[in-house]
């Protein structure tokens, strides 16, 4: 239990997946005016990453990985060059469904994300969330800690970015750095500020 | 004719920059940017990928149906990523390694799927190549310039070769620590906004509010 509780700190703050390995930046930057569409975006990417994350690491598993399909006989088959297309089909097409079920069952979060999830199928964030599970080898438990964690700690970060943005623009900034540059720069002093989560452990 | 082929190339150079007006493909720019040697990859594996996407999906774009356009442009850009990576792993195996998972998500770099929308859906094949190219190193310069200001300051190298002497090795140059680390990236692309727009000022963002100073506040009365 300790190794999942100190895997989800790792996650969410140690490495954070906005802050420490810049994922999702595009739309860190362009959706963090204003805090609400921030907690919609974050939402959003922590719900899609939750369900996607564990589901590619069954698929990866079970069908793609060297000697993965065993079970149907084919224990020479390598289908790991697949892994890319698959996950990326896997995230666009549960993104749809995730749509279609809150629209039938939770019509008022709809209205909230609406515009949002869409767009979550381009986000690094979740394709990268679902690499690094392959590229650390873990295991389906883990998997599920590690898609909760990762989509936490980006949807902190965004609300976090979009709090001081919204204090920012009373700001007297150079004209250069107006808008874009000057966000740049925070979200930098924010992954300093991240860095000193590194080494914390639990358990 | 002539003319809008060389502007689909130039613009993104500097006045549409894809990393610093239009905020695109921010992701890879910043993650591999530690040394030269993986941001002049990086840029080499995107404008190759962002050269024939742009150009396959310029030549399909009467006979895709609008609905399905995304899922058929993701596939399109997903399987030359593959391509990519295969040739990366097969020639460049320890530059693949240091690039890890950033490969792969070419796919959902911005840049890529940005243009093949904006640009290739709309325009014939040779604009759409050059709209690529021209894209491709606009990003690639990016991505170069702030690889090299990290690996000059935060190693004393370039490409590996010892520019500066570091102080380790009994040279003078005691190396900056922060320029290995992942912030200095956003610092220093922060600082090559401020000055591509202090030079291309009609790329400043108005301010949300005005600062009212004493000699505003005597106009307005």
């Amino acid at each position: 239990m300790t190794g999942y509780s100190s895997l989800f700190v790792q996650s969410a703050f140690v490495e954070n997946l906005a802050l420490s390995f810049f994922l999702g930046m595009c739309m860190f930057l362009a959706m963090s005016k204003r805090i609400e569409t921030a907690i919609g975006l974050g939402l959003a990417v922590f719900a899609v990453q939750l369900v996607t994350v564990p589901l590619n690491n069954l698929i990866y598993t079970y069908l793609l990985k060297e000697g993965a399909l065993s079970w149907a006989g084919l224990p020479d088959v390598d289908l790991s060059f697949l892994v890319l297309i698959s996950f990326i089909g896997v995230i666009a097409s549960m993104v749809q469904v995730l749509e279609m079920i809150l629209e039938r069952y939770f019509p008022t979060l709809y209205q909230a994300l609406g515009i949002f999830l869409p767009l979550v199928t381009v986000n690094c964030a979740i394709l990268g969330g679902s690499l690094f599970m392959v590229e650390r080898n873990y295991s389906f438990g883990e998997s599920v800690v590690f898609g909760m964690g990762s989509g936490f700690g980006w949807a902190v970060a965004i609300v976090l970015l979009a709090g001081i943005r919204e204090k920012l623009k009373y700001s007297d900034i150079p004209d250069g750095l107006q808008g874009v540059g000057i966000t740049f720069i925070i979200v930098g002093l924010m992954a300093l500020g991240f860095m000193a989560f590194s080494g914390i452990q639990l358990g | 004719m002539e003319n809008r082929t060389v502007k689909a190339f130039l613009n993104p150079l500097v006045n549409q920059n894809p990393i610093t007006l239009q905020i695109l493909g921010l992701c890879s720019a910043l993650a591999v940017t530690k040394t030269a040697a993986t941001a002049l990859t990086m840029s080499l594996a995107v404008t190759v990928v962002l050269i024939f996407s742009n150009a396959l999906i310029s030549m399909i774009r009467h006979h895709m149906p609008r609905n399905v356009r995304l899922i058929i442009q993701i596939t399109i850009i997903a399987s030359l990523v593959i391509v990519v990576d295969q040739v990366l792993k097969a020639y460049a195996y320890g530059l693949s390694k240091q690039l890890s998972v950033f490969v792969g998500l070419i796919v959902t770099n911005c840049v890529i799927m940005g243009r093949a929308e904006a640009f290739a859906m709309n325009n014939n094949v040779r604009l759409a190549i050059m709209d690529g190219f021209g894209n491709g190193l606009g990003y690639s310069w990016i991505l170069i310039f702030v690889g090299s200001v990290r690996e000059l300051l935060g190693s004393g190298t370039l490409l590996g070769y010892e520019i500066l002497p570091t102080s380790s090795n009994g040279g003078w140059y005691e190396p900056a620590a922060l320029m290995l680390l992942p912030p200095s990236a956003f610092f220093i692309i922060g600082f090559v906004i401020w000055g591509l727009r202090t030079w291309k000022s009609e790329q400043i963002e108005p301010a949300e509010y005005q600062i009212l100073t004493a000699d505003k506040v005597e106009r307005i009365r």
